[in-house]
């Protein structure tokens, strides 16, 4: 049995913002099921987001003010401001550990406008902050390999718990097959969303589901899984990402017919609403036949930014059009998409990310959450563009902390190893024993397209039953699925298997949750109850397993200086 | 229908790799990742390759397809193979293959990791951000938009004869630091830098620089940091020399002293080394290879000096 102070699951922004934090006391492990480089992370674009005030004055009550109103006030306010305070310090920090920013002309971090703030408030590195940023952590790590070992291509299987104290995990080295269990006294999820649900999506491969159903497995509840984000610009059909940043720069969206349509549906903020207004603006073109030579895309038109500004500012999403579309948006429009991009729902945690285990908050022991597969929350019902990579950094850093108030000094908990690893042993067995008569590939994609087309950005009772039901078929049709690759070594396949059951679980849940929720508000959209009602729905949602099915209860929202009011842009 | 020739392995099934075709009609659009996906979801379940993002930024799926590497993601499948054209996937090379297209990346980090891949900066962290310039950030955009997918690591011709060589990824990473006005600690860098396995054990061959899928470029930064060593006053060392002679002696003549530049390399009084050069230079002269005693200049002398002239200003 392998044994640390902490093992945090995830390398990401937030997994190892965490372990940075941790490894100042405590022997920390980090486990990644690819390298930490390859987190999606990485694939962020347009920046972060702080207070700084380096282009224009700024303050943090503004940007909570912005948050909590993008977020349709289903925000808990508490840890909002913690959040938007601490934003400024944490950029700081960023920068002065390495990360690279681009720079205003008197040498401070330079900031861009963004969707939904009201000031530029962006920071960014060209247009790949993410990825500067994780690169900026991974070299941290690296710095300080004696205190943080890293287990890179490692999948963790399930949660080890005992009453209210969670003691470790079960996980298994990709390349070689070998399931061990890892006894620790703190476990951190930073496992990221679960975007690959969708068909349309910007989401990489790996993000599919694992840590929220391993935690929804050990009966701990899944916060607001009805709130998922759908970006304005994915590449079209690839759903790949074509930052916010190119409109934050000042690009245009045109319908079939060249008209600037967000004109209708933000006539204040225009291009610049928040992702779940443009999205639903964009899809409404669509379906209304006003998309471009009748396709399901619409136009980003940048020509006019000129070629100077597109190869300082966008230099990389630029490449993007060219080496997937064949488009060079300096002299054409790019066509795009909304594509599935964010989870606002996820484990539910309090503002110190202690995951908590029912909707009076109480806390589970020894597990902690951070980054987009937890919902503390503080996105609401709509995230904000660039404030996922400070929520990863600001709460990767609070869970480090909490870690080390909470694991200093206790001693580790109880596992049966043998017990622990027989669970997944079987879980093996029983994929290579099934009959084979189902593709897993066929399952894969039908789940794919009855999320886009019935739990995507319109959604009805009707269609969600429908969405519910197929899910249901195929999760019977995934225990008759056909497997080749019967080897330990690498197998990848048995990976994607084992992904493939968690999206389908979570699908059931996010749609479960969609129906449950009679009302529109923030990314969640009704159609047949198309305005957002305070009376009834202005609460979080938290879904339970149970015999029966999943049982939905009410989490009040914290409510402290902002009161509801209606959302125009 | 395209023919995708693959390189499989499986060490617990077969001793050595062999080749196997499958038939795949390219769809529209499709990227070669896209390809190799529907060969594995629908032809083979058991065909491992690694792959994360989809759009040319995690670094996950670099492999090598008709003998070079290239990102599988970023490349329009219809842009290297027709439908009725074959391509060959392999795993990339410098790597020990673990299976399918999957190599063991230990070595490429092990070196990522030996260049202090991380920000020394020169003072205590001051309350808000360091200031630096557009054109001090400038200067490391290029090298830290590298996404550790080893291509260049793959494809360097240095690293099939020498293991010893960071080779170009590590490099290009060096030059982020050596280039970042925040860092303190350049000319220790550069000096590392300049012992065996480093830059000037870097043959100038460009392929790093053909096979780099983003503006990271490792042959330009390696240039970069041979530049700043140079100027730091790093002379003490065979690459270094070699530079400093092929600069004179074009400065000097025009053309190269051949005879002169190995012994400038070596060092006039590193005895032991220009000894060792003794055997080449007595197998050269046996085959009537040694290049004129006396070395004269070009005709063209007087537009190399303006061209150094120019240089200088």
């Amino acid at each position: 049995m392998i044994q640390h102070d902490v093992v945090i699951i995830g390398a990401g922004l937030a997994g190892m913002r965490c372990a940075l934090e941790a490894c100042k006391e405590l022997d920390v492990a980090v486990l990644t099921k690819v390298y930490p480089s390859r987190s999606h992370s990485g694939a962020a674009q347009g920046g972060i987001a702080a207070s700084l005030g380096n282009s224009e004055p700024d303050s943090w009550e503004e940007h909570m003010y912005d948050t909590i109103k993008g977020g349709d006030f289903l925000n808990d306010q508490d840890a909002v401001e913690e959040y938007v305070k601490a934003a400024p310090r944490v950029i700081y920090e960023l920068e002065n550990m390495g990360c690279i920013f681009s720079r205003t002309p008197d040498g401070k971090i330079a900031q861009r406008s963004f969707g939904g703030h009201s000031k530029p408030r962006a920071c960014f590195s060209a247009d790949r902050t993410g990825h500067a940023i994780l690169h900026a952590l991974h070299e941290q790590l690296m710095k300080n390999e004696k205190s943080v070992k890293i287990y890179n291509e490692w999948y963790m299987h399930s949660l080890i718990v005992d009453g209210d104290r969670c003691n470790g995990v079960v996980v298994s080295n990709v390349q070689t097959g070998e399931v061990e269990v890892i006894q620790a006294k703190a476990v951190v999820f930073a496992t990221g969303g679960y975007g690959r649900v969708f068909k349309i999506t910007s989401n990489a491969f790996a993000s599919t589901a694992d840590g929220v159903m391993a935690a929804f497995e050990v009966g701990l509840p899944l916060e607001d899984p009805e709130f998922v984000q759908f970006h304005p610009s994915g590449l079209y059909r690839q759903g790949i990402l074509f930052s916010e940043a190119a409109r934050g720069e000042g690009a245009y969206l045109l319908n079939g017919k060249g008209e600037r349509f967000m004109e209708t549906y933000a006539p204040s903020r225009m291009e610049l609403a928040p992702r779940d207004i443009v999205a639903r603006a964009e899809q409404s073109e669509i379906d209304a036949g006003r998309g471009v030579d009748g396709e399901n895309c619409i136009n980003l038109d940048l020509r006019h930014l000129g070629k100077e500004r597109i190869m300082e500012r966008l230099p990389q999403i630029r490449q993007l059009g060219i080496d997937f579309l064949g488009i060079d948006c300096i002299t054409d429009c790019l066509p795009i998409q909304p594509t599935a991009h964010y989870s606002m729902g996820g484990i539910p945690t309090d503002k110190d990310c202690h995951v908590i285990s029912d909707e009076k908050g109480t806390r589970m022991n020894g597990f902690f959450a951070a980054g987009e597969c937890a919902c503390v929350s503080v996105h609401g019902g709509n995230r904000l563009g660039t404030n996922s990579l400070l929520e990863a950094v600001v709460f990767g850093e609070r869970a480090g902390k909490s870690v080390l108030e909470y694991a200093v000094g206790i001693d580790h908990g109880n596992v049966n190893e043998g017990q622990e690893k027989a669970k997944v042993l079987e879980k093996f067995e029983d994929i290579y024993q099934r009959d084979g008569s189902e593709s897993y590939n066929d399952i894969r994609d039908a789940m794919k397209e009855i999320m886009m087309s019935h739990c995507g950005v319109f959604r009805d009772e009707e269609k969600l039953k429908v969405c519910i039901e197929t899910l249901k078929g195929l999760q019977e049709r995934f225990k008759k699925g056909k497997v080749t690759d019967k080897g330990k070594l690498f197998n990848t396949e048995i990976y994607e298997i084992l992904e493939l059951g968690n999206m389908l679980g979570m699908a059931v849940i996010i749609a479960g949750g969609a129906l449950e929720r009679k009302e529109s508000r923030g990314g969640h959209f009704r159609t047949d109850f198309p305005k957002r009602d305070d009376e009834n729905f202005l609460h979080h949602s938290m879904v339970f397993d149970s015999p029966d099915g999943l049982v939905i209860k009410k989490k009040p929202v914290v409510i402290t200086k902002h009161q509801p009011a209606e959302r125009t842009y | 229908m395209a023919t995708f020739r693959i390189k499989r392995f499986n060490p617990e099934k077969q001793a050595e790799p062999y080749f196997e075709e499958f038939q795949l009609d390219v769809p529209e659009g499709a990227t070669l990742l896209d390809c190799m996906n529907l060969i594995k979801w629908t032809l083979d379940g058991s065909f491992s390759y690694r792959m994360s993002c989809r759009s040319a930024i995690c670094g996950s799926c670099a492999v090598k397809a008709n003998g070079h590497a290239l990102l599988a993601c970023q490349r329009q499948a219809a842009h290297i193979v027709d439908n009725d054209e074959t391509i060959t996937l392999e795993p990339l090379g410098n790597m020990k293959p673990v299976k399918d297209l999957v190599v063991d990346f230990t070595p490429f980090w092990d070196k990522i990791n030996k260049v202090k891949p991380y920000l020394e900066p020169k003072d205590a962290a001051p309350e808000k951000e360091r200031l630096q310039s557009q054109e001090e950030f400038l200067l490391i955009d290029d090298s830290s938009t590298c996404i550790m997918c080893g291509a260049c690591y793959s494809d360097c011709n240095v690293l099939e004869v020498d293991d010893n060589f960071l080779g170009p990824a590590a490099l290009a990473k060096a030059q982020r630091f050596v280039g970042d006005s925040r860092d303190s600690q350049t000319l220790e860098r550069v000096k590392a830098l300049s012992e065996p396995g480093g830059i000037w054990d870097c043959t100038h061959c460009g392929e790093c620089v053909e096979r780099c899928p983003k503006p990271a470029k490792p042959f330009d930064r390696i240039k970069e940091v041979m530049t700043v060593a140079l100027e730091q006053g790093v002379h003490n060392n065979n690459g270094a020399r070699h530079a400093m002679s092929f600069f004179n002696s074009v400065k000097r003549s025009g053309n190269l002293n051949e005879n002169r530049i190995p012994v400038e390399s070596m060092g006039f009084f590193n005895i032991p080394g220009l000894l060792s050069l003794l055997p080449v230079g007595i197998r050269m002269f046996l085959k009537g290879k040694v290049p004129p005693i006396i070395h004269h200049s070009i005709d063209e002398m007087d537009d190399v000096k303006r061209i150094f002239k120019e240089l200088d200003q």
